[in-house]
């Protein structure tokens, strides 16, 4: 069984009004790899306390570790991570965890990566892992957001290099920008991302129902659904 | 020594003692699953156990609900922290199945249409704790639950509830599933909290 550890917030970033990078400095991290998710427990001064599962967005070696939140509006753990924590403060964590949603530097084929809202967030672990590692597996992303304004890492993702890089909108677009905004369909998923191939990966990350449409539509088109990797997430 | 998260506390969820640890309540039925939802037809859909022997028994969708069927109000824990109170489903009693299978093995793997596997005791399928589950809230479960069928053994974590359920394979030992392979626990008992292997 993994123990917890021990962990100082080393510094907090805005990424979006609602999302914060919080990064962890974690004393015998053992590194990660891009996908894996890690459990966070806060205690409160009388002994109540509360777990749950974060996607890591830093990878590699060193003992600083990467989140990012969005806050869940009634949720009681992640408004505190959004709003409230800052530097110095403790938390314990746990892991890394998950083994299935996880790109290894290793893996040569395409990949195609499917985002919906804070879902990028091991996906960008993912681009940052080819980037490091000096892969040069063809790598696309499809990132659904609400608003421009609600695109984490936005200018690591603006320099991602031969990363290629689609955005799509569900509420409101650039103005010029061509697509109108709505949810993507089946027809977004044929022109945007990489046609169905033997020795293609598909990451899909984002609340349940967007994955739901995603992979169905992915499935529709005729990838192997066992290419096909999926994290859903709920709330709280 | 504890480690005190500072100011943190204030907009805790009700107390919730019925829970296992580190569990908290939802309203709300989340999904988890690895890849997409498989479609499954229940024309074409049969459920099967095969013992050493290599005897298959096997039932068709109408000879399944053909069965006695059973009315079943469970609390359901998701190794993603979230649980669910009193959930009511309808399904066969896995005692009903394995009345007429012989097998002197003692474990389970659980296969789903779309490849999913899940390993299990056999006794943790017997004796009125497991069913194969086809209505979920006076419903048809729907396919992102896991319909037409799945298991349902409630008493452990929900991953063990294999959806779009096709068969039981009887093992001599306990071989890893889908997700046990994968960094979680070989058991997946809740109220022991075994989350990870």
């Amino acid at each position: 069984m993994t123990t917890w550890r021990a962990a100082t917030v080393a510094s907090t970033a805005r990424l979006t009004s609602t999302a914060r990078s919080i990064v962890l400095d974690v004393p015998g991290w053992q590194g990660n790899l891009a996908g894996q998710h890690l459990d966070l427990r806060l205690t409160a001064e009388d002994g109540y306390q509360a777990v749950r599962s974060y996607s890591i967005a830093s990878v590699g070696p060193g003992q600083l570790v990467e989140l990012g939140v969005d806050k869940v509006v009634d949720g009681e753990v992640s408004p505190y991570l959004v709003d409230e924590v800052r530097a110095g403060d403790q938390l314990e964590i746990r892991g890394p965890l998950g083994g299935w949603f996880v790109w290894r530097p290793a893996d040569v084929g395409p990949v195609q990566l499917v985002a919906g809202g804070s879902g990028i967030v091991p996906l960008a672990a993912m681009i940052r892992a080819r980037r490091t590692s000096s892969s040069v597996a063809p790598f696309r992303l499809l990132y659904s957001a609400r608003t421009p304004d609600d695109v984490l890492f936005a200018p690591e993702l603006d320099n991602a290099g031969d990363v290629e890089i689609t955005f799509a909108y569900t509420r409101r677009a650039p103005d010029g920008f061509a697509r109108k905004p709505k949810r993507l369909d089946r027809t977004d998923l044929a022109e945007l991302t990489l046609p169905p191939a033997d020795d293609l990966t598909v990451f899909v990350c984002g609340p349940t129902g967007f994955v739901e449409a995603v992979a169905d539509g992915l499935v529709s088109l005729g990838h192997d659904p066992a290419r096909v990797k999926t994290e859903r997430f709920g709330g709280a | 020594m504890a480690v005190i998260s500072r100011g943190f506390g204030g907009r805790r969820r009700r107390a919730e003692e019925d829970l296992p640890p580190g569990q908290y309540l939802t309203e709300d039925f989340p999904v988890l699953s690895a890849g997409p939802t498989p479609v499954v037809d229940t024309a074409e859909w049969e459920f099967v156990i095969q013992t050493e022997t290599g005897a298959r028994h096997r039932w068709s969708w109408d000879e399944l609900q053909a069965l006695p069927i059973e009315e079943i109000t469970k609390d359901i824990h998701c190794v993603t922290r979230w649980s669910k109170l009193e959930t009511t489903w309808r399904g066969v009693s896995l005692d009903t199945l394995f009345e007429q299978v012989e097998t002197a093995y003692d474990y389970v793997l659980a296969h789903s249409y779309g490849g999913y596997t899940t390993n299990l005791p056999l006794e943790d399928l017997l004796d009125g704790k497991a069913w194969i589950a086809f209505e979920y809230d006076d419903s048809p479960l729907a396919p992102e639950h896991g319909g037409p069928a799945r298991l349902l053994v409630p008493h452990l974590y929900f991953w063990k509830s294999a959806k779009w359920v096709h068969g039981l394979v009887m093992q001599t030992d306990d071989e890893p599933g889908f997700w046990e392979q994968n960094g979680y626990h070989l058991y997946g008992d809740p109220w022991l909290e075994q989350r990870y292997s």
